[in-house]
This record gives structure tokens, C-alpha cells and sequence, in this order.
């Protein structure tokens, strides 16, 4: 398989942070705005270098939306910075009404999701974002899954018009992205080429995804492994191309199985190519206090989990799906 | 400038449009909407620096209102239309199927003057105070302005925009609230008691005046002071007075015309009690 090496390990969370700040400097429309997060959203390096642009609201999220909401009436590119919890849940008929309905130019970026949060507990683990804001017409969803991707992404939103939703987290995961790459909305990155069974992963599971598929190679399963970075518009042929290919696949997200990344694939294969589909995700639970590897383990979101969900896919597989 | 006596007419025109709107939708917010009345003509015809002819979404260079309790759509819309935004032939359309007047003011169809969808409560606040920082951004100098309901109150958003406002002092934007006292299971006395809004906002920090929202005098006079108090520091509230159901006898001092539409005899009664003025749609 193709080989993703890299350096370090990083947080998402700073590759937002990173992102913003050459929005800072290269966009003066762009204005962020923080609900008493700025240091876990990392937004305080932007804080520092633009404070006339930067607008602490406290701990009051639904104002948050409402004010980012307004703020694009004359122009300006607000990114509103707090937990996935606080970025969706909370604020939701905020979002509907005054941003998605009105198609207003709101980047909602969101910290923290899943339960990678670790110890803070359920309260905060939010595992029904995507599902929320992926029913919400017009409004992009992305998941990035690295450093790299995370600032890659922050850049791309302030050029597209209309609302986003950004999600991203905070444990530090290898930073493989080429730091190089553009990131383009709706278009999903082809990771490894594979004939057996396909993996489409988001977030924090694209490395997972990673670490599956030289598994799966050890044990002679070809694997094509597909970052689906943007849920919301999904890439459509690239996910048909492939699974008309391999024939099965695995869905790979740190969120409910309930109307996350699993329930978009499913919905695109049930409409054009009906085929097996595996997913790994939370099924129908809250998370709990622990560290991120320990709750990762426990909730079935690791690289073994994926390589039992791609052997169980290939199973599936009628002999008039596979490709050959 | 127009005179008062020319503002109170074309508020009569505007109160039977809003009747003859929720008639033909056989649905609507009449109640509101005439206690408002005086108040919206006053505002669109008196005070507000604006382009009905060239509407656009960013409004720069322009005083902007929001209206945050979209319910009362049907005098907006009638208001709008008088101004110039589109034509008052299209109030024909209030609610029915493929209209651009949707039953709570939106972006979604392009109706020129309307710049946020509203009608889940307590939003527009929020709205108006970004807004109003842009326009501080952008260097400008113009106003934004807001309408509540006294019912809206409870929503807690309003609490957090009020704090806002008065701490980072959002002193480019005047909110009035149509105290009418009435909301849709009954008075706010019985629904929810909250007390006075004037201590509640000034210890927020906002510079509070109190308004007659009937008298059309009072009206032009309480908006060109709150004007003045811009720019000092200060977010600007408006307590206005209303009477629900103001101009039409029957409608008046009662939440039961809230969100009911009157029938063909009702319409016919409530109508020969507002003098047509600038012709019907």
C-alpha cells in the first residue's frame, strides 16, 4: 500500500488556529468571533494580531450565531469558535433561522467533537453533529482529519459563499497531509488503491482507515481507502467509482452511526448501486470519561474494528457485485 | 419630510392592507401587526435612511431594520411595499403557494427589504447587534434598528444580547419593544410576570426612553431622540406602548387576534373603520 509517513503528531484544533490566522492576514472581511474557547479553539494567535476583528462574546453561543448572522450583512466572513457540542446542539434553531434558511455566509467551526474529548465526559462529546448540520439544506459539512487538512480547509471555506460547518478536535493524530495540498470542497482524496473492499473514512478515522488497510494487506485484503473530508456535498462519483470497483465497503467516523458519513454512503448506494455496507461508528450511545485511546477502544472506533468490518463486507459480497 | 397627519394616512392605508392580507390568507397575525403599525409607517417614512429602489443585501451606506418578531409579517410587508421595495399588488400573494410574502418574513424567495429570515423568537436582537458592528467595521455611520415583542422577552437569546450590547457598547442600534402587553395564551401577566424591562435593560447598560406607539407624534418625536442618543456609548431601547389590535374596535385590548384571521363580515367591519387612503392592492 501507499505510505503516508510524517513527522509529528498534531491537533486538529491548531490547524484551525493556524488557518485563521493567515485568513487574518490575507482576508480583512474575515472576523472571528469565540464563546469564552479561544484558547482550546486556538484562536488566540488571531485574537492578538487582529483585536478589532476578534469578538468575544461569552459563554452565550445562541448570540454567537445570531450576531455572526449579522455580521455578514456588509460583508464581513465571521467564523464563530466553540466545542462541536455548543457549535450544533445548543444553537440549533439559531443555525436554521438565521444562517441556514437565510443562506448567510457563517463559518461555524467547531472544536472538540466526539469523544476524543476524553475525560469531560458525555455532556461534551457530541456524536450527533453531522447528522444535524447535514439535514440542514445548503450548508457544508467537513470533517478534516489532520493538521495539515484542518488548515487546508480553514483557508477553502472563506472562499466559498454560504454557511459551513467545520469539525475538527482535539487529541494530536499524525499530520500526514501534505502541507502543500488544497483542500477542495466536495471532492474526497484517494488515500490507496484497492480491489476488495472500500473504506471510506472521516476525521480522526482516515489514520485509522490507514492503519486498517496495512492490516488487511498482511492478510491479503486489498483496500482502497478514501478520505471523505466533506460529508455535505458528498462526492458522489467517487464514492460510486469505487464501490462499483471493490463491490463493499466500511463507513469509518467517530459519530453516531445515526445520520452521520455510514447514512450519506448508504443513501447514495441505495439509490444507484445497491451493495454491502459495514459501518463503524457509535451505535445509538452517549460516550463517558476516559482518556481518548481508552474510549476509542472501548467504542469500537479502532483499526481492528475496521479490519473486522471489512472482512465482514467482503462476506456480504454477492458474486454480481464484485468487479471481476 | 413628511407631516404627521400624512404619516397617519398612509398608517391607515397600511392597517387595511394588513387586514386585506390576512383575509385573503385566511391566516396571519393581525393583532401585532396593527398595534405596530403607527410605529413601522413612522419608522419607513419618517426616520429610516434608506434605498427601497436599489435594495441590497449587504445595505451599505444605509440604515437597516430588523424585525424580530416575524410574526407580524403582513404590516412589513404592506410597509415595504408602500415604500417602494415591490409592488403593493404582490400583498395579494401573503401566504399563499409560491409566494415571495412567506407567512414569517424570509431571504429564501429574494422579497427586496428583508435580510433575515425571522418568526422562531428571540433572533433578530442578536442579528441587528452584528449588523450593527459591521457597519462599525466598515466605517460607516448609519443606524440599525430592531423590533421585538414584549412576549419575546422570555426567550433567553434576548438576555444574551442584551448583555452584549450594553458590555461591548453596541451604541449604532436602537431596539424598540412593542409592549402590548398581550401574548398568545394571554397577558404576560399571566403567562409570564417578568417585571419591569426598564431597570432590566439599564443595568445592562442601555439608554432606555419610553414611547407612546399609537401617537404618531410621539412617535416621530421619541425616534429623533433615540437617534440623538446614538453614538454615546450606549445601546438605545425603545419601551413603546402599544394597543393590540390598534384601529380596529373589535380587535383591540385582547390576545384573541393574535394569529386568527377575520372573516368576510369581520374584514367588511374592520375596514370601514380605516379610511382608505393610497388606494388598495
Amino acid at each position: 500500500m501507499k505510505k503516508y509517513p510524517y513527522t509529528e503528531k498534531k491537533d486538529t484544533r491548531s490547524g484551525f488556529g493556524a488557518g485563521l490566522l493567515e485568513l487574518g492576514r490575507s482576508n480583512p472581511d474575515v472576523v472571528a468571533l469565540c464563546a469564552d474557547l479561544t484558547g482550546s479553539l486556538k484562536m488566540d494567535a488571531f485574537e492578538k494580531e487582529f483585536p478589532n476583528r476578534f469578538f468575544q462574546i461569552g459563554i452565550a453561543e445562541a448570540n454567537m450565531m445570531g450576531i455572526a448572522a449579522g455580521m455578514t450583512i456588509g460583508g464581513k466572513i465571521p467564523f464563530t469558535g466553540t466545542f462541536a457540542n455548543f457549535s450544533t446542539g445548543r444553537v440549533y434553531d439559531q443555525i436554521r433561522q438565521s444562517i441556514a434558511y437565510s443562506g448567510k455566509n457563517v463559518k461555524i467551526c467547531a472544536s472538540h467533537a466526539g469523544i476524543t474529548l476524553g475525560e469531560d465526559g458525555a455532556t461534551h462529546q457530541i456524536l450527533e453533529d453531522i447528522g444535524m448540520m447535514r439535514m440542514l439544506p445548503g450548508m457544508v459539512v467537513i470533517n478534516t482529519c489532520d493538521f495539515n487538512q484542518t488548515k487546508a480547509a480553514t483557508l477553502a471555506i472563506a472562499k466559498h459563499q454560504g454557511p459551513v460547518y467545520l469539525r475538527f478536535g482535539r487529541p494530536v493524530v499524525p499530520n500526514f497531509t501534505p502541507a502543500d495540498l488544497p483542500f477542495e470542497i466536495g471532492k474526497s482524496i484517494l488515500l490507496n488503491e484497492g480491489s476488495d473492499v472500500t473504506i471510506f473514512a472521516t476525521g480522526h478515522l482516515v489514520w485509522k482507515a490507514l492503519e486498517a488497510c496495512e492490516i488487511l494487506e498482511a492478510k491479503g485484503i486489498s483496500a482502497e481507502i478514501i478520505n471523505i473530508h466533506t460529508i455535505k456535498p458528498l462526492d458522489e462519483e467517487a464514492v460510486l467509482r469505487s464501490v462499483r470497483k471493490t463491490g463493499c465497503a466500511v463507513s469509518a467516523e467517530e459519530h453516531q452511526a445515526n445520520g452521520g458519513l455510514g447514512d450519506a454512503i448508504a443513501q447514495v448506494f441505495t439509490r444507484n448501486h445497491p451493495a454491502p455496507l459495514e459501518y463503524v461508528a457509535v451505535n445509538d450511545s452517549f460516550g463517558e470519561s476516559g482518556t481518548p485511546e481508552q474510549l476509542m477502544k472501548k467504542y469500537g472506533l479502532e483499526a481492528e474494528n475496521l479490519v473486522l468490518a471489512a472482512e465482514k463486507a467482503i462476506k456480504r459480497k454477492k458474486p454480481e457485485f464484485t468487479h471481476s | 419630510m413628511r407631516t404627521i397627519d400624512e404619516l397617519k394616512k398612509i398608517a391607515s392605508q397600511v392597517r387595511r392592507d394588513i387586514i386585506r392580507q390576512v383575509n385573503g390568507a385566511n391566516s396571519g397575525h393581525p393583532g401585532g401587526s396593527l398595534g405596530c403599525a403607527d410605529f413601522l409607517v413612522g419608522l419607513y417614512f419618517g426616520i429610516l435612511n434608506h434605498r427601497p429602489d436599489k435594495f441590497s443585501m449587504d445595505g451599505k451606506s444605509e440604515d437597516l431594520f430588523f424585525l424580530s418578531n416575524g410574526h407580524i409579517s403582513p404590516l412589513w410587508y404592506s410597509v415595504l411595499a408602500r415604500s417602494g421595495y415591490f409592488d403593493v399588488k404582490e400583498l395579494s400573494t401573503f401566504r399563499l403557494i409560491n409566494t415571495r410574502l412567506q407567512g414569517h418574513p424570509a431571504t429564501h424567495e429574494n422579497l427586496p427589504g428583508i435580510r433575515v429570515a425571522s418568526g422562531s423568537l428571540g433572533q433578530g436582537m442578536s442579528v441587528a447587534i452584528g449588523a450593527a458592528i459591521t457597519k462599525k467595521l466598515n466605517g460607516e455611520n448609519t443606524l440599525v434598528y430592531c423590533l421585538c415583542g414584549d412576549g419575546e422577552m422570555e426567550e433567553g437569546q434576548v438576555w444574551e444580547a442584551a448583555m452584549y450590547a450594553g458590555a461591548k457598547k453596541t451604541d449604532n442600534l436602537i431596539v424598540t419593544v412593542d409592549v402590548n402587553n398581550q401574548q398568545i395564551d394571554g397577558s404576560i401577566e399571566q403567562v409570564m410576570p417578568y417585571g419591569d424591562l426598564r431597570p432590566k435593560f439599564e443595568s445592562f447598560g442601555w439608554d432606555v426612553l419610553q414611547m407612546e406607539g399609537n401617537d404618531m407624534q410621539d412617535v416621530i418625536k421619541t425616534l429623533t431622540e433615540a437617534k440623538s442618543r446614538t453614538g454615546k456609548n450606549k445601546p438605545v431601547m425603545i419601551l413603546m406602548k402599544t394597543i393590540m389590535g390598534q384601529g380596529v374596535d373589535f380587535m383591540m385590548h385582547t390576545h384573541k387576534w393574535h394569529g386568527v384571521a377575520p372573516n368576510a363580515e369581520q374584514t367588511k367591519t374592520a375596514l370601514a373603520q380605516l379610511e382608505e387612503t393610497l388606494g388598495d392592492f
